[in-house]
C-alpha cells in the first residue's frame, strides 16, 4: 500500500475540499448541484429562511433543483400544499423546479444533465447515492443539510473509507445488477457498508450498461453506503452524451488507484450468480430465486429509482407481449420520469403492458412508500422493483414485499407467483425499436 | 401563500435528568419511527403524535419531556425524511442512545442539536428503566440496574458542530463571519 495511492472517493472530496484528504478526515467542501424533493424540500426551504433570515439569498441557485415526485400527483392537501412552497421557492430564488409530470429526482437530474463525473451532489433523499452509478459522488443528507447549502453552497462531509465489491466475467442470462445488489447487501447485510463508499468494479462491471450500473450505486444505502460508486468510462461520456445532452471528457485520473486503501474487498464469479428475491422485511434477506420460486403473489411493482427505467419496463413487457397477467394478481407500472413514459410511448411498451392487464400510471415514486397509487392491504403480498421492503413500508404492517429485478418482476405478474425468469423466452423485445441510449438489455 | 408553522429552534431537555428509557430493537429504520403517510408535516409537535406510529403505538401516547430513546445496532437506517428525529425532539425525547447508528440519521441528529450517543452497552438496559447521561464524560446511567455505561466521544469536529447549536447555529455564524 502506497501512502500517496488514493480511492475515487478521496480523489473526488480532495478536489472539492481543496486540499488533499483521505478516509476519515473532516472537509466542508463545495457542492456540484443538490435537490430536495415534495417531503424534504419545504423542510430544507424552512431551514433556509430560518438561516438566512427575511432577505436571504441563494448561493448558486443554478446548482439547486426541487423535483415533485413523491406525492405527485398531489394525493392530498397537505401535499398540494407543500407543492405551492416549492414552487413559490423556486421563483422567488431562480432555482430549477420540475413539476408532478416530470418524474422521480434522481432520473430527473441525470436525463436534465446536472450530473457529471467526478461531482460531488448532495440529495435531501436517502438514494442520491445512485449519481456515483456515472462516476460522481453522490449522498443522501437531512433537509438541515440542504437548507444550508442553499446559503452557503458547501457542506460538511467525513471521508468515508471504501468497500470495493469486484465481479468478474460474463452474468448468466436473467442475472441482472438487481440480483448483484441484492446478493451484495444480504453478504454484508443492512448495515455492512455505514459511512463508507461501496465501490463496484470488475469485468462484468464494466460491461453493464449505464441504467444497471445505477442500479449498484442507488441500493448502496441498502447496506448503510454513503456512496455507491462505479468508475467512469466510455460508456458513462456515450451515455451522457445522448441521456443528458452532456459533452463530458473522461478524466483518466477520476478512477481509483490499483494500490488504493480499501476497508475490504468482496470478489464474485458472474456466472456464479442466479436471480435473487430479497425476502420481507429487509433488504439483507436476499436469497437464491429456488428458495421462493412459487410463492403466490397478490400485487406486482414495477417502477421507483432502482428499477423504473425504460429497459426495466421493457424487460417485464418482453415477458407479457401477447399475454395476460395471472387473474390474481395486480400489475402496477409506474416510470421513473417523463421521457421513460414517452418512450414507453413510442415503442409500444405501454400498449403491450395495458393490453397484458397492467395499471399504468404517471411518472413518480408511486407506491413505493406506501401512502398511494398502490398501497398494500393487510395480508397482501408484493413483489417490487423497488429498494425497499421494511414492514409496511408499501401499506399495511401485516403486509409483506419482495424485492427483485424487472425481468423476475415480468415472470412473476404472468404466473402469479415468485417464478424465475430464466426459464421464459427473451426473444420478444426484438419488436420494439431500440429506443434506449445504449441499446442492448 | 401557504400558511407555515414557525421552525422550532431545537432545544432538548436537559440529558443529565433521569428519564424513561424506551427500549428498541436492532435496525429500526426511519419507516418504523416516521411512517411515511406523515411526513406532509414539518411540524415537531404533530410529528411527535406519529413517532412510532405502526411499531409502538404507545411510545406517542405515553412519552414525556425528558425520556429517552434507546435501541440496537444500526437505529435510523433507510430513508433520509429528518421528520424521524424532528418526531423525537416533538415528543421530548432527551437523547438517543444506540449500539449503532444509520449514517443519515445520525447526521441529521446533529445537525438538529438532538445528543445521540453510540454505546456499545445499550442492550443490557431495560425497556422502562430510568436513565441519565453525562454527556461531557461520554456516560450512561442505568439507574434501575445501578450501571453505567461507556459511550463513545464524538470526532472533535461534530463536538463543535454540538457544541454550537446545530448545522443551523453554525451556518448562522458561518454567514455572518463572511459578510463582515
Amino acid at each position: 500500500m502506497s501512502s500517496s495511492a488514493r480511492t475515487i472517493t478521496e480523489k473526488i472530496l480532495s478536489t472539492k475540499a481543496g486540499r488533499e484528504v483521505t478516509a476519515g478526515d473532516y472537509v466542508e467542501a463545495e457542492i456540484d448541484a443538490m435537490v430536495g424533493h415534495d417531503v424534504t424540500g419545504p423542510l430544507a426551504i424552512e431551514v433556509f429562511e430560518s438561516v438566512t433570515g427575511e432577505d436571504g439569498t441563494v448561493a448558486n441557485p443554478e446548482n439547486v433543483v426541487f423535483t415533485l415526485d413523491h406525492h405527485a400527483p398531489a394525493d392530498g392537501v397537505e401535499a398540494a400544499n407543500n407543492h405551492n412552497i416549492v414552487r413559490d421557492f423556486a421563483e422567488t430564488y431562480g432555482t430549477h423546479q420540475y413539476e408532478i409530470s416530470d418524474g422521480i429526482c434522481h432520473q430527473v437530474m441525470i436525463e436534465e444533465g446536472f450530473v457529471r463525473p467526478g461531482d460531488l451532489i448532495i440529495g435531501a433523499d436517502s438514494h442520491s447515492t445512485t449519481y456515483g452509478g456515472l462516476g460522481a459522488f453522490g449522498t443522501g443528507v437531512g433537509s438541515t443539510d440542504l437548507g444550508t447549502v442553499f446559503a452557503t453552497g458547501e457542506l460538511w462531509f467525513r471521508v468515508p473509507e471504501t468497500i470495493r465489491f469486484e465481479v468478474e466475467g460474463a452474468l448468466p442470462d436473467g442475472v441482472y445488477a438487481k440480483d448483484l445488489i441484492l446478493r451484495f447487501i444480504g453478504d454484508v447485510g443492512f448495515d455492512g457498508a455505514t459511512y463508507k463508499t461501496a465501490e463496484y468494479g470488475g469485468s462484468a462491471i464494466a460491461d453493464l450498461p449505464i441504467h444497471q450500473r445505477l442500479v449498484l450505486s442507488n441500493m448502496a444505502i441498502e447496506m448503510g453506503g454513503k456512496a455507491g460508486i462505479v468508475e467512469p468510462d466510455d460508456r458513462t461520456v456515450t451515455y451522457l452524451e445522448r441521456q443528458s445532452g452532456l459533452d463530458v471528457s473522461l478524466d483518466p485520473d477520476l478512477v481509483s488507484d490499483p494500490d488504493a486503501d480499501y476497508e475490504a474487498v468482496y470478489t464474485y464469479r458472474g456466472s456464479d450468480l442466479a436471480p435473487q428475491v430479497s425476502k420481507p422485511s429487509n433488504p439483507e434477506n436476499a436469497v437464491d430465486i429456488d428458495e421462493v420460486a412459487g410463492t403466490p403473489v397478490d400485487q406486482v411493482f414495477v417502477g421507483t429509482c432502482t428499477n423504473g427505467r425504460y429497459e426495466d419496463i421493457r424487460a417485464v413487457a418482453d415477458v407479457l407481449k401477447g399475454e395476460q397477467i395471472d387473474s390474481n394478481t395486480r400489475l402496477i407500472v409506474v416510470p421513473a420520469s417523463k421521457t421513460v413514459y414517452q418512450t414507453c410511448l413510442e415503442t409500444g411498451v405501454l400498449e403491450t403492458l395495458v393490453d397484458a392487464g397492467a395499471t399504468f400510471q404517471s411518472a413518480g415514486c408511486g407506491p413505493c412508500a406506501g401512502y398511494h397509487q398502490g398501497v398494500l392491504g393487510d395480508d397482501d403480498v408484493c413483489l417490487a422493483t423497488a429498494n425497499r421492503n421494511f414492514p409496511g413500508r408499501e401499506g399495511s404492517m401485516q403486509s409483506q414485499v419482495y424485492l427483485a429485478s424487472p425481468a423476475t418482476a415480468g415472470a412473476t405478474a404472468l404466473y402469479g407467483e415468485i417464478t424465475d425468469p430464466r426459464g421464459l423466452e427473451t426473444e420478444r423485445y426484438d419488436d420494439y425499436a431500440v429506443a434506449t441510449a445504449e441499446g442492448g438489455r | 401563500m401557504t400558511d407555515r408553522v414557525p421552525r422550532t429552534d431545537g432545544g432538548t431537555p436537559p440529558v443529565d435528568e433521569p428519564g424513561r428509557a424506551w427500549v428498541f430493537g436492532d435496525d429500526i429504520d426511519t419507516d418504523q419511527i416516521t411512517p411515511s403517510r406523515f411526513l406532509v408535516s414539518t411540524e415537531p409537535a404533530e410529528l411527535a403524535e406519529h413517532a412510532f406510529n405502526d411499531l409502538r403505538p404507545a411510545f406517542s401516547a405515553d412519552v414525556e419531556a425528558g425520556d429517552f430513546v434507546v435501541a440496537g445496532e444500526n437505529f435510523g437506517g433507510g430513508s433520509s425524511r429528518e421528520h424521524a428525529p424532528l418526531s423525537l425532539i416533538g415528543a421530548g425525547v432527551s437523547a438517543v442512545v444506540a449500539q449503532s447508528f444509520a449514517r443519515i440519521f445520525f447526521r441529521n441528529a446533529i445537525n438538529l442539536g438532538l445528543p445521540v450517543l453510540i454505546c456499545p452497552d445499550a442492550g443490557a438496559i431495560e425497556d422502562g428503566a430510568s436513565v441519565s447521561i453525562d454527556l461531557d464524560a461520554g456516560l450512561v446511567y442505568d439507574h434501575d440496574a445501578g450501571e453505567t455505561y461507556e459511550a463513545e466521544p464524538l470526532p472533535q469536529f461534530l463536538q463543535e458542530l454540538v457544541d454550537q447549536g446545530g448545522l443551523e447555529a453554525y451556518t448562522r455564524q458561518k454567514l455572518a463571519t463572511t459578510s463582515e
